[in-house]
């Protein structure tokens, strides 16, 4: 482990480089360096590849103009995509590493991975598929779908929206840097003291700085979608005449704006106290460190809603969909939705009701946590209500909707379970908690975002994915879901707690081979996703589609697939809630295809990848204390932001010969695009 | 839902599509707003740790020892006069004045400025007698809090410096009139949050 002091060199030395130094890098024989440094000639080797492939082909302005400075809501979704999935395969490895350790550490076998390895590798997991996974694919798929849905041109800050990707971003790059340079935490994915106080070294600081980067993204997304809502609607579309995927997103960006601070603060309490030596949460001098287990809570509570609201709403667009009729109880749903939202800010106690607030308290929390099973019961039988006597198309969404359903009940019942006070002072900390929160994060987080994947990559590309390895897909990760978490579910019960890296219990080995089996299983359901994405990319001239595919019921299906920058060419006017159904019927879907007006777009601009970069570079020095670069780039971003501040020409104009041009042929006019740009 | 029956009484059209681009809209004061709301939640934090952290003294001073009163009330005064003096700005960019403006926002800047001074003469004044941020919990939450906030004031300040220039140089226009607004709502809302530490954190404080 590394110390948390300065290294014993020269002065200069130590003003230059702060604490970092050679003993930083993992350049030793033992086996933890090893599969590091095998995992970073594997990064490099990637990494050269894509750098020289996009060099050969003289991408980069192309990539530099039309996605890094881009503030199209619509390519920064497709870019949060591509980044969720790609941390998706770095935090998978992460689990098959824990998987595998787990089933082999058993009696005199210490298994492959020392404990402060395995600590480090639990830690990076949680906080990855949270943070960069599941935030990151559902950020994305606000940001691409709900300006469709409601008829808007664009969001309502379309560079905060370009920032706030490029922030999440920086903070990617610290916690991918922390594979390699130094340790990465091993307090958790929550950072819990006292073993992320002052004590740990850097690993901490990288959780930390890479947190807040990403955290200052979600917030500025959801401040961005709250907005955009309010104000950007299409005329005719009331809030009860709003698709349930706004819906959610509204909630779930107000959810943000309400619950991000509490995280921000509650590590920047815990980075004062790491970096100044106070007293927050130390054990000794009055710092109480439930005080922050309980801000963290109060914030990550509300998030796990954050990840599951926008998927009830994709599974409130696809079951109308493929089953060919409106959504049932369309008010129950927005009203179990608000609900939802109310109370997910009242329950956040039940993750520690060991800390012994008593049984008023402890009734209080667990009434409120049973309570919010009610709003999603009702959206579970909305759901099924919908089906009934619908003309049902088991197409690769729906067989996500049908896994979600089954999946995400039997965890909702577990965590109905736990609610239970008197059973939670067993079950806490069990492996049956880790058992339930992958079955409702995996079977109603993940699952959605795959049928949303499959659901909306016709829109955003123009032509289907896969049937064939879409099912594969879907089957591998339900099956392996099972395998995996079932055997956790067993051991749970029978008290393993969570979070160990070896085992003395013999007995427990077949369950622990069984999960192993079951983590296999979903390997081979991320094989198939990007199997099934490359074989469509190949196949892409034989399953293009037209622009509405799977005759949608809401207004992203009456633009173009891709939609042009402009979204639009005429914003449509709203008489139902399912507009472009009601569109389709009484003949509205002939758009006009003369008139066109000037459209006023927002320009791109490079100072979101400035600004984030500035703070991933301070991030950096913070945690070597390297303070000199620290001040430096942090004065570097004060001054980015006032730079912008003195751009007042954030505006282009597309013209009308421009727009009548795409809309008769579904292409820009290559000479008239420099016009438009 | 598709139970709306078609207007057949009229014998115009449907009109599915807007013929003419919408009219623009603005978000960014009500974007501001959530903004404040969720730095709001931020000094929430700050506050719930002061109140749990506010009698762990260990050892050290107490409240009634180290805080300051009678500088409090200067301070007060000078943070409270600021935010009277940015409307008297606010009233002045209405009538698209813009040198009685800009003298009024240098006003409502220096006196902000004062405040900060003080709040740091306040603070050297105190870890110079040992009462520390490391000393006690107490502390901490006390130094963190009331620091956090004088951090708020120092970034209104250079944000009014910096649109000060703006105006200087392109005058009152519709973006700077955004942008004031929303610099307007920040000082009004740094003058509310410090009611809640003025009263809380040093009139209670005191008392614990």
């Amino acid at each position: 482990m590394l110390p948390h002091t300065m290294p014993h060199r020269a002065a200069i030395w130590n003003f230059i480089f702060g604490r970092l130094s050679l003993a930083a890098f993992p350049l030793g024989s033992n086996l933890e360096d090893r599969i590091v440094q095998f995992t970073f000639i594997g990064v490099v080797v990637i990494g050269v590849a894509i750098l020289a492939a996009i060099t050969k082909y003289r991408k980069w302005g192309y990539l530099w103009r039309e996605w890094f400075t881009t503030v199209d809501h619509k390519k920064l979704g497709i870019m949060y995509m591509i980044l969720g999935t790609v941390m998706l395969v770095r935090g998978f490895a992460d689990a098959i590493m824990m998987r595998s350790q787990q089933a082999f550490a058993f009696g005199a076998n210490m298994g492959y991975l020392p404990p402060h390895h395995f600590d480090q590798i639990f830690s990076a997991h949680g906080s990855i598929m949270i943070f960069f996974v599941a935030m990151a694919y559902i950020i994305g798929l606000m940001n691409y779908v709900m300006p469709l849905q409601i008829g808007s041109r664009d969001v309502a800050f379309p560079y905060l929206n370009n920032l706030g990707f490029w922030l999440t971003f920086g903070g990617v790059v610290l916690f991918m840097i922390s594979l390699f340079v130094g340790d990465f935490s091993t307090a958790g994915w929550l950072g819990y003291p006292p073993v992320s106080e002052l004590q740990q070294g850097p690993g901490v600081d990288y959780y930390i700085w890479g947190l807040q980067l990403s955290g200052v993204g979600s917030l500025l997304s959801g401040i961005n979608f709250v907005v955009t809502i309010l104000k950007m609607r299409a005329p005719g579309m009331t809030l009860m005449k709003m698709p349930v995927f706004t819906w959610t997103t509204l909630c779930t960006s107000g959810l943000i704006v309400v619950s991000f601070p509490f995280l921000t603060a509650s590590l920047l309490m815990l980075s004062i106290d790491r970096y100044l030596g106070t007293h927050f949460f130390t054990s000794g001098m009055g710092g109480n460190l439930m005080l922050y287990i309980n801000l963290i809570w109060v914030w990550g509570h509300p998030e796990v809603y954050i990840l599951i609201l926008p998927l009830f709403g994709v599974y409130s667009e696809i079951v109308p969909t493929f089953s060919k009729k409106p959504l049932f109880g369309y008010s129950s749903m927005v009203y179990a939705t608000v609900a939802i939202m109310v109370l997910s800010y009242l329950v956040w106690l039940h993750h520690f009701f060991t800390m012994g607030s008593g049984p008023a308290v402890n009734s209080f929390f667990s009434l409120t946590t049973m309570l919010i099973s009610i709003p999603t019961g009702v959206k579970i039988f909305n759901w099924l209500f919908t089906m009934y006597r619908g003309r049902v198309h088991l197409s690769v969404p729906m067989l996500w909707v049908l896994g979600f359903l089954f999946t995400f009940s039997l965890g909702g019942m577990t965590g109905v379970m736990l609610s239970v006070a008197p059973a939670d002072f067993l079950l806490h900390n069990s492996l049956f908690l880790v058992a339930h929160f992958h079955n409702v994060i995996i079977g109603g987080v993940v699952f959605g975002i795959f049928a949303a994947i499959n659901y909306w990559f016709p829109k955003a590309f123009g032509f289907k994915l896969n049937e064939f390895w879409g099912k594969v897909t879907f089957w591998c990760w339900f099956i392996g879901f099972w395998v995996a978490f079932g055997p956790l579910y067993i051991m749970g019960l029978m008290g393993v707690t969570r979070r160990l890296s070896h085992f003395t219990d013999m007995s427990l080995q077949k369950w622990e081979i069984a999960a192993w089996i079951g983590a296999l299983i979903i390997f081979c359901g991320i094989a198939a996703f990007i199997i099934q994405i490359a074989v469509s990319i190949k196949d892409r001239k034989k399953l293009a589609c037209g622009n509405d595919p799977w005759d949608g019921r809401t207004l992203e299906w009456s633009t173009s697939s891709p939609p042009p920058e402009y979204n639009f060419a005429f914003i449509p006017n709203v008489r139902d809630r399912d507009a472009w159904m009601d569109m389709k019927e009484n003949g509205g879907d002939r758009r006009p295809m003369e008139g066109f007006n000037l459209i006023h777009m927002p320009k791109n601009t490079a100072s979101g990848v400035v600004i984030a970069a500035l703070g991933c570079i301070c991030g950096f020095a913070l945690t070597w204390f390297i303070w000199w670069l620290a001040i430096a780039s942090f004065i570097g971003i004060f001054v980015a932001i006032i730079v912008h501040a003195f751009t007042y020409r954030s505006d282009h104009h597309i013209p009308a010969a421009d727009v009548s041009h795409f809309e008769h042929t579904g292409n820009w006019n290559p000479e008239q695009q420099g016009v438009a740009a | 839902m598709n139970t709306t029956t078609i207007d057949t009484t009229g014998s115009a059209p449907i009109e599915f599509y807007c013929r003419q681009e919408p009219p623009a809209h603005n978000g960014t004061l009500l974007g501001f707003w959530f903004y404040l709301m969720s730095d709001c939640f931020i000094f929430a934090s700050l506050f719930v740790a002061n109140a749990m952290l506010g009698t762990n003294y260990a050892g050290g001073p107490t409240g009634a020892e180290v805080l300051d009163i009678p500088g409090l009330a200067l301070n007060t005064a000078l943070l409270l006069v600021s935010s009277v003096v940015f409307g008297f700005a606010m009233l002045e960019m209405a009538r698209q004045r813009k040198g009685a403006m800009l003298g009024w926002l240098a006003l409502a800047g220096l006196f902000a400025a004062a405040f900060v001074g003080l709040e740091i003469h306040e603070f050297i004044g105190m870890i110079a007698a040992g009462a520390t941020p490391e000393r006690s919990a107490f502390l901490t939450s006390f130094f963190v809090l009331v620091g956090t906030h004088g951090f708020h004031v120092t970034m209104g300040i250079i944000w009014l410096i910096v649109l000060m220039v703006q105006a200087g140089r392109s005058g009152i226009t519709e973006v700077n009139i955004r942008r004031l607004r929303c610099l307007s709502m920040f000082w009004h809302f740094l003058d509310l949050v410090w009611i809640g530490v003025f009263s809380y954190v040093y009139l209670i404080g005191v008392l614990r």
